[in-house]
Parts: C-alpha cells; sequence; structure tokens
C-alpha cells in the first residue's frame, strides 16, 4: 500500500512503516524558538534538568516578534534568550534578520526534514517539503534535549489544483478560498497535501505562503511534493546538494480528496475574527480600511513586494490610509532595495518597519485604534491579534492589499491592474 | 472526582482571546499574566472563576498560536479541566504538557453557572445542576502517561525520554 507525504517522511525519520493513526517517535533536523515563546521553552529546558541540546547546530533561536523590542520586559527576555544562546551553542538569528519562518525557508529547510518550532507557523516549510509543525514550549524544550519527538502520524488531505490563476489572483487567493472551504477547524490534524498541476507549477514563494497558512484549517502540516520547483530553489540558496525528490505514492490513502478549479477563483477576503469567514474582495467593495499591513511570513517575500510595488509604483496611497511594510526577512528588505520596490512604496506614502513579525501579532509597529480596520496579508484575523479586541482586520493578497492603499477602502485589485 | 462550576465560553476561542499577544511583555511574569486569563473573551472571567471549575467551550478551543502560555494560565487560575465540543491541534498538546486535562463532549448540554462532577476514570462528566450525564473521548495512552505524570516536564525526569506503548 502506498504512502502520503507525511507517512514516508515519518517513516524514514522514525524508523518504522508510519501509518496514519500510528504514534512514532521521529529525529528531528531542526528545532526553533522565538522570543515570545522561547523564554518559557528555554526555562522548561532547564528545568528539566538539561544543559545541553542533544545537537546544538540543529537548535536555533529567533529574536522576531518583537524585535526591536519595545518594552523593557520584553528586552530582557532577549538577554535571556542571547544569554541561553551562547550556554547551550544554539544558533541565533538577532533583530532585524527577519521572520523565524522565512529563515528558516531561505536558509535551513531541506525536503525530507522533519522541523519542530515553538511557533504555529512552523507549518510554512512544508512548501519546501520538510514535515514542519509547529508546538508549544514544552515539546520544543524535550525535542532540543532529545533530537526527537513523538508524533500521531496525521491522515491527509489531498488538495488536487489543476487550471491557471486569473490576472489579479495570487497563491493567497487559493489559501483563503480554501481554508473558507474547510473552516477553520476542517482540517484539525489533518496533513493537507498540495498536488495537481497548478501546485506543480507554483514557485516556491507561493508554496510557502500556501503552506504558512495550513494550520488556520488546524491542519498539523501543509506539505508540498519535492520537485523541481524545490530543486531550483535549493540551488539559488546554494543549498543544492540538499535536494532530493519525494513524491506521495499514486496508490496512497487519503482521508479525503478535494478538488480544486484554480482557474474559476478570483481576489479573496477573509473577514473578521475568523480565517474561514472568505468572500471575494469585490463583495466588499466600500469597507472603509485605516491601515494596510503588507508583509510577514505569509506575504512579505520578494514577489509580494514586487507585486504590491507595481500597484502603487507613481502612486500614492489614500490620505486616510497608513500602509506599513514589514519585509520577511533582512534579505528580502534588501534585495527590494536593489530592485528599488522600496523607493516605490515610500514614495506611494508607506511606513517601512524592521523585517520581522511587526504588527501581526499586535505586539507593537502598528496596534489598531478602537473601532479601526486593517487589510493584512498577514495570516490571522481574530478578534484582538493586532493588539486590540475593539479593531477589525481583513486578510488577503498583496495585490488586494496595494489596491486597497490606493482606494482607501477594500479594493478587487482587477480594477487597479 | 472533580467538582466546580461551568463557566461557558463560545466557538472558536482563539488563544489571542486566552492571552493575547498585547500582553507578550509579562510572559516572563506569570502571575501577572494569569490576571488577565481570557480576558478579551469575558473580562470578568479571571474574578469570578474558582478552584476546581471548569471551562466549558463550544469547537475549536484554543486555535492559533502555540503559545502554551494560554493553557498554563488557565491552570493557574484553577481550573481543573477545558471541556470542549472539539479542540486545535497545538492547545490539546500544550495543555496536557502542563497537566491541564482536556475533554472532548457535547458542551451543548451544559449551561453557564452548572455544578460538574467529573470522573477521569470512567470517562463521565455528571451536569449535577440539570442531571445530565456526559461521557468524553479517550485520550490517547501515550497522553494519559504524560497526564498522569503532571505534565511534560515532570514525565521526561521520571522516564528519561518517551514510552510508546506496545
Amino acid at each position: 500500500m502506498g504512502k502520503t507525504l507525511a507517512e514516508k517522511i515519518l517513516s524514514q525519520k522514525s524508523g518504522q512503516d508510519a501509518r496514519a493513526g500510528d504514534i512514532v517517535i521521529a529525529r528531528v533536523d531542526l528545532v526553533f524558538l522565538q522570543d515570545t515563546t522561547g523564554p518559557l521553552t528555554a526555562r522548561q529546558f532547564q528545568a528539566t534538568g538539561f544543559q545541553k541540546p542533544a545537537n546544538p547546530k540543529a537548535c536555533r533561536i529567533f529574536i522576531d516578534h518583537a524585535a526591536p523590542s519595545p518594552s523593557r520586559e520584553l528586552a530582557d527576555d532577549h538577554i535571556f534568550l542571547r544569554h541561553f544562546a551562547r550556554e547551550t551553542g544554539c544558533g541565533l538569528s538577532d533583530v532585524g534578520e527577519g521572520v523565524c519562518h522565512q529563515l528558516v525557508a531561505e536558509l535551513w529547510a531541506n525536503p525530507g526534514d522533519v522541523i519542530v518550532g515553538a511557533d504555529s507557523h512552523t507549518v510554512t516549510a512544508g512548501g519546501v517539503g520538510a514535515f514542519a509543525t509547529g508546538m508549544g514550549s514544552s515539546d520544543v524544550a524535550i525535542a532540543m534535549a532529545l533530537g526527537q519527538t513523538w508524533f500521531r502520524v496525521p491522515e491527509t488531505f489531498k488538495i488536487a489544483g489543476e487550471g491557471d490563476m486569473a490576472r489579479g489572483v495570487t497563491a493567497k487567493d487559493i489559501i483563503l478560498y480554501l481554508i473558507g472551504q474547510l473552516g477553520a477547524d476542517g482540517a484539525t490534524y489533518k496533513s493537507l497535501e498540495f498536488v495537481g498541476s497548478a501546485f506543480s507549477k507554483m514557485n516556491m514563494e507561493g508554496r510557502l505562503t500556501i503552506a504558512n497558512m495550513a494550520i488556520e484549517a488546524g491542519a498539523k502540516v501543509g506539505l508540498f511534493p519535492s520537485d523541481r520547483v524545490t530543486r531550483d530553489f535549493l540551488k539559488a540558496g546554494g543549498r543544492g546538494a540538499r535536494y532530493q525528490p519525494i513524491q506521495p505514492d499514486a496508490d496512497a490513502t487519503y482521508e479525503r480528496v478535494v478538488e480544486v478549479d484554480i482557474s474559476r477563483l478570483e481576489p479573496m477576503v477573509a473577514r473578521p475574527h475568523t480565517v474561514d469567514n472568505v468572500v471575494p474582495a469585490r463583495e466588499l467593495k466600500g469597507t472603509r480600511i485605516e491601515q494596510v499591513l503588507l508583509g510577514t511570513c505569509t506575504n512579505g517575500r520578494l514577489g509580494d513586494l514586487a507585486l504590491a510595488a507595481s500597484i502603487l509604483k507613481g502612486k500614492k496611497c489614500h490620505p486616510e490610509t497608513r500602509l506599513v511594510v514589514a519585509p520577511a526577512s533582512r534579505a528580502v528588505f534588501k534585495a527590494a532595495i536593489e530592485a528599488g520596490y522600496i523607493t516605490d512604496l515610500l514614495d506611494a506614502g508607506a511606513a517601512i518597519v524592521t523585517a520581522g513579525c511587526g504588527p501581526c501579532l499586535g505586539l507593537h509597529q502598528g496596534a489598531l485604534g478602537k473601532g479601526e480596520s486593517c487589510l493584512s496579508t498577514s495570516n490571522r484575523n481574530f478578534k484582538g491579534r493586532m493588539g486590540n479586541p475593539e479593531g477589525f482586520i481583513y486578510l488577503a493578497s498583496p495585490a488586494t492589499a496595494a489596491a486597497t492603499a490606493l482606494r482607501g477602502e477594500i479594493t478587487d485589485p482587477r480594477e487597479v491592474i | 472526582m472533580i467538582k466546580g462550576k461551568a463557566h461557558k465560553f463560545g466557538d472558536d476561542i482563539s488563544t489571542d482571546l486566552i492571552v493575547p499577544g498585547r500582553l507578550a511583555h509579562l510572559r516572563s511574569n506569570l502571575p501577572e499574566l494569569a490576571k488577565h486569563v481570557l480576558e478579551d473573551a469575558d473580562p470578568t472571567f479571571a474574578g469570578r472563576v474558582k478552584p476546581g471549575d471548569f471551562v466549558v467551550a463550544g469547537k475549536n478551543f484554543g486555535m492559533g498560536s502555540s503559545r502554551e502560555h494560554a493553557p498554563l494560565v488557565i491552570k493557574m487560575a484553577g481550573v481543573s479541566a477545558v471541556l470542549a465540543r472539539s479542540v486545535a491541534r497545538i492547545f490539546f498538546r500544550n495543555a496536557i504538557n502542563q497537566g491541564l486535562p482536556i475533554l472532548i463532549c457535547d458542551t451543548s448540554r451544559i449551561s453557564n453557572g452548572d455544578e460538574l462532577e467529573v470522573d477521569m476514570a470512567r470517562g463521565m462528566v455528571n451536569d449535577i445542576t440539570s442531571g445530565v450525564e456526559l461521557s468524553f473521548g479517550k485520550i490517547p495512552p501515550v497522553m494519559m502517561a504524560i497526564l498522569g505524570s503532571g505534565g511534560l516536564i515532570p514525565y521526561i525526569q521520571k522516564y528519561k525520554g518517551f514510552q510508546l506503548p506496545d
């Protein structure tokens, strides 16, 4: 009997014939934590009595969520994490280097790897074909200490996409549409496996955007097969030797098959306060937006900034709408400067903040005021997410974000491109 | 046998509602953070909850981020178990790792303020107020062992690694 991607990877890393529903102990290739979950992780590690990780080179600490620190308490947390990194030999990515998930994809994630991170959007690396999943502080602390963790092998939903994206439609619109169909808990504990011509043609940036949001349907992982796109991505990052092709078996068992005609999709928006509250952008025409957030681990990559810049170039944001841009990493930020995108965005009136998580989780750099609405390219629109339970968050693509920044109200990007 | 009062919440209670990101500066000051438990879902909860009480919710409780502070502050408030129709994946594992039981049952049959009695061994919830009896789903053996040790850290201290039942 054939295997899904999740079963293949967990079989390889556990050394047993892993099938959906089995409990396995798997080796982990990368364990990471970040500055809002990291202090508890480090304390759990110490409380258990461990001094050193099983493999310090496979452990990484990211200071990205509150970077640079907006408060003395978080600055003290940063001091603690830097000290912990030095003591344990874990790698450290400090203020300004970028969002953990982007850096993991750029620098460390390989197809077939098992990656656990103390952050729910660890699933992002599924775009590269890594079994990557978010866990809490205790689990991550123990995975660091032992170099392994236990998993229940997930059942798999096969998401089969055919057809080409229409003008103005992006990977973000596909995943928002899918979450709308599945529901915010429709794939709880499942693996989502993205196959079909629409996904095999998709570039790595699009794959990372889609995998990033697998958790918003409750999924444990969102996996793309490892193929030529994966190979070229690794090669471009100087990691060509880490490529291995991984495809699901033709006779793999799926709990559910969801077929999507990608060519029929249009720009989508998730309304407050759940990610599955999805409608076409055109239905929200006239909705006033005070802040647009472009960036984050979902849509802060070079192609995202390029797309927004192409719409905003030579124009001005609406006078009552502020545009905040948070590039996903320093490398993205630098490339966007060199390509002229940052200049285009600045000329349009954007405020560019540090490469990192920025305002997405409500810590700083763009908390909402009472009754304000934000259209964001990030992944969550929960009540209170952006620092204020009296704010409203709409999720959309970089194209919809740029069009909305221009008009000051939610705008289908096909009206402006 | 655990006894306490039901505090009802709706569907899709996110970790942002349990312990919002705007309070991230309190995460290394847990007693202070715990004062805000579930604040954005019900600002009066922290003041009303008594040791032994239950959080009773609808579907997809704990959706969203991996922050283990969410089950941690619920436990610190004295809550003895979370009852829900369903829970998000990471929250479920985090709660067990903190020694906080998660009981999956038909919570629509429980009303706010009901007196509940939970029998972990029999897998039954008895709603004393209404007389309704509910059974809850089994927790996988590996998680029962972690819960039985009081959480993942004491479990690992005891067993030095993961012990999977045959």
